[in-house]
């Protein structure tokens, strides 16, 4: 017990600066080649940082189209999902008062047209996407509250479809940040 | 077929594809047979010098496992004083505090148990330092010693009757110089060009499009987050895992974290096969795993892609199924497919929130870690079919009327006693923590502890049943992942589920390798038409039949209790 003991320190310091020390330095190292230098890739306008490409934001303007409900509303300081289970009687209360929100806010719409993401929490509270449907169908919303003819934001939508990868691989989806950051573009 | 559907399938096939030559790479590392990596070797020596280790002296089992239960406590003493410590330690950019006794206790068993159970979140309840020098630290050598383990097992059916097993602390440095480390850089990079962050600064500040001043929480994070699925230890490095978008920024990372942790587990298959010369019994071996694991798949994929039916209820549109819980990058396919691996292989990493899928889905990941060998964690996914497969040939040898045997050596019982015994603890363990946590949630509502009894369930009724009883499946399982709505920080989880983590890792690992080292020292009789095979259909199909039989006989009135009576409540 006693020789291995002694050893098992000696091999857990020298392990440690390997596994802790040299290790992660390495990849640190590898991350500053990367386009966000290890920092995690940012999204600027004019200069200035407006968030993280990969983190959802909140969006509560009619003006701006909406990502999915958060558990933690987009702080990302922390993260979270709502760990609700399907047959919780008060979260399905307040997936209905979801739906009514967002029928309220979106006239001419009808509940069999919503796709459930846009009233359900993501997994992380921060989850960046929507599918192609949940952002086509607040298309007219966002077009009436910038005065802007659907047609245009609907291209626009249309222009950050993402593909699957490869073209193969996963769902299509839509960056939120991306396109409301475009949407502001627009003239 | 669906975009969904064929990342599933391409992701198992690239899984294969890279399993099969890299198990045979794992074989000729643990054989000393020339490899590519050869280059190593000095920083080996340097380990082996500095530590006063001889790398060539045998030890026989009951000197491996003292070796491997000595350094393990020196790293459970390291972790704990760290997390006691480390609000007053460097890299803390963030300021977070030091951990109470009760959740350092749980959670440096948790990591070096390789379960990572997680009763904190990263963001605020680590630091950098503690992140590095505990989480990873442990994440690589606890992998490392569930490989040590298994070679040691491989070596008593190598040699047909020997006292002498190898070195423990060479397979524990070899694992990680060799295996744990290379492939490592190798997913990092990956993970850092597709915007996993990998500086040291701390929580970024933006003002947010619409005017909102947000921090973002970010760190050395991706080093660590390879380590956890090669290692298949599953700890994440923010609170909700693989599902934040900096840990897993997309379907390329999503991709590579699944085959990262499924990886090993199937490399250490074929490695037996070619180890012990016997690749027909590795590929038997590897047919049960994958059908075992096709009967979880499937209608875990059936449930999540059909759905949630309360939601179908409320007439709202669910095109690709289940949402709640998961991420709009992933679907529900992929997410079906993690939650299945995750939790067969006791990674417990999560993509999507368990404790929001369907029942049936929750089912099958309890499942899942009752059964916890279908290719199970790294290196203990073997041990624990060891276990399974000892009960099968002793039972097949009493029903066709012939003496045990397995690879040459009698099973008797003595090693029958340790099979069973370790067998049965899993349920033990599972069963009466959960009912202990019944009683005290129904006896004393109003216990004065951080989070009171009455307060735990995030969700009423049968869910709330399964919350509880997945906790400690999960600590049982050393697989990690949970129902996360429980409220489990406070002193009665941290408490018992550390005990439970204890003995459900290392009573597994004793129980095998002690049961293989008996048999290497017994006199190899050699095989002859009275044999019974273990390497055919037939005994393959025993030996499911006896792994579903085990877990069915002790865990289906939980599950009745639990998933079970949630379906039936909204299908």
């Amino acid at each position: 017990m006693k020789t291995y003991l002694i050893a098992s320190i000696k091999l857990t310091l020298v392990l440690l600066v390997l596994l802790a020390g040299v290790y992660p330095v390495l990849v640190a190292g590898i991350g500053k080649l990367s386009s966000g230098g290890g920092g995690g890739e940012t999204v600027s306008r004019n200069g200035q940082v407006i968030g993280f490409a990969n983190v959802g934001q909140v969006f509560t303007q009619d003006g701006y189209f909406q990502g999915r409900p958060s558990a933690v509303d987009y702080n990302a300081a922390g993260s979270g999902g709502s760990n609700k289970g399907p047959s919780n009687p008060d979260y399905l209360t307040t997936v209905q008062a979801r739906i009514d929100t967002f029928l309220a806010h979106n006239p001419g719409v009808t509940r069999a047209q919503i796709p459930a993401e846009l009233v359900t929490a993501s997994g992380s509270g921060l989850d960046p996407h929507l599918s192609p449907e949940a952002a086509y169908l607040q298309v007219a919303r966002v077009a009436q509250a910038r005065n802007l003819p659907e047609q245009k934001v609907r291209a626009l939508v249309q222009q950050h479809v993402e593909a699957p990868l490869l073209g193969i691989l996963g769902p299509e989806k839509v960056n939120v940040l991306q396109l409301n950051l475009a949407l502001d573009a627009l003239k | 077929m669906s975009t969904e559907l064929l990342g599933v399938l391409v992701t198992y096939l690239l899984t294969l594809a890279l399993a099969i030559p890299l198990g045979k790479y794992i074989a000729r590392v643990y054989q000393g047979q020339k490899t590519l990596l050869d280059f190593m070797v000095p920083l080996e020596r340097l380990l082996y010098r500095v530590s006063g280790i001889d790398p060539n002296r045998e030890m026989n089992w009951k000197q491996h496992l003292l070796a491997l239960l000595t350094i393990n406590l020196v790293w459970f003493v390291l972790a704990f004083v760290i997390l006691l410590t480390q609000g007053s330690l460097p890299l803390n950019p963030d300021g977070n505090p030091s951990m109470p006794p009760d959740l350092a206790f749980n959670t440096a068993i948790s990591f070096l148990v390789n379960c990572n159970l997680q009763h904190y979140s990263g963001e605020t309840g680590l630091t950098y330092f503690s992140q590095l020098t505990v989480i990873t630290f442990l994440q690589f050598v606890s992998a490392a010693t569930g490989m040590a383990a298994v070679v040691v097992v491989f070596n008593a059916f190598k040699e047909k009757s020997s006292e002498k097993l190898g070195n423990f602390f060479r397979y524990l440095v070899l694992s990680c110089t060799r295996i744990l480390l290379p492939i490592c850089l190798v997913i990092a990079a990956i993970l850092a060009f597709n915007g996993t962050p990998t500086s040291f600064d701390g929580k970024a500040e933006i003002v947010t499009l619409q005017g909102d001043s947000v921090q973002v929480s970010r760190g050395p994070a991706a080093g660590m987050i390879a380590i956890k699925h090669l290692g298949t230890n599953g700890g994440g490095w923010f609170g909700v895992n693989s599902a934040h978008p900096l840990e897993n920024p997309n379907y390329l990372t999503n991709m590579t974290e699944l085959v990262a942790q499924v990886l090993i587990p199937i490399a250490m298959v074929i490695t037996f096969g070619v180890y012990i010369r016997r690749k027909k019994l590795a590929w038997t071996i590897f047919g049960v795993m994958t059908v075992g694991m096709l009967l979880l798949l499937v209608p875990m994929l059936l449930s999540e892609t059909g759905g949630s039916p309360t939601l179908a209820q409320l007439h709202l549109l669910q095109p690709t199924g289940a949402m709640e819980g998961k991420e709009v990058r992933f679907g529900p396919a992929i997410s079906a497919y993690w939650s299945t691996v995750t939790t067969i292989i006791s990674t417990g990493s999560v993509n999507s929130m368990h404790d929001s899928t369907m029942p049936l889905s929750g089912a099958m990941q309890l499942l899942g870690m009752f059964i916890n060998c279908f290719y199970g964690g790294c290196g203990v996914g073997i041990l624990n079919y060891f276990i399974f497969l000892i009960i099968a040939v002793f039972i097949s040898g009493l029903m066709v009327g012939r003496t045990p045997e397995f690879l040459g050596k009698k099973v008797e019982a003595r090693e029958m006693k340790i099979a069973t015994i370790i067998a049965l603890l899993h349920p033990l363990l599972i069963l009466a923590g959960t009912a202990l946590a019944c009683f005290t949630h129904t006896t004393y509502p109003n216990a004065d502890w951080a989070v009171k009894p009455s307060a735990w369930l995030n969700n009423p009724g049968f869910h709330g049943f399964s919350e509880m009883l997945y906790e400690f499946t999960s600590s049982a399982a050393n697989n990690g992942s949970g129902f996360e709505g429980l409220g489990d920080n406070n002193v009665f989880w941290n408490v018992s589920t550390g005990f439970v983590l204890l003995l459900g890792r290392f009573l597994p690992i004793i129980g095998p390798v002690a049961i293989a080292g008996l048999l290497a020292r017994k006199r190899y009789v050699p095989e002859s038409a009275g044999t019974l095979r273990t390497d055919t259909a037939t005994f393959g199909f025993m030996t499911l039949a006896v792994i579903l039989i085990i877990a069915a006989l002790a865990f289906f009135p939980a599950l009745v209790l639990g998933p079970l009576a949630e379906y039936f409540t909204i299908y």
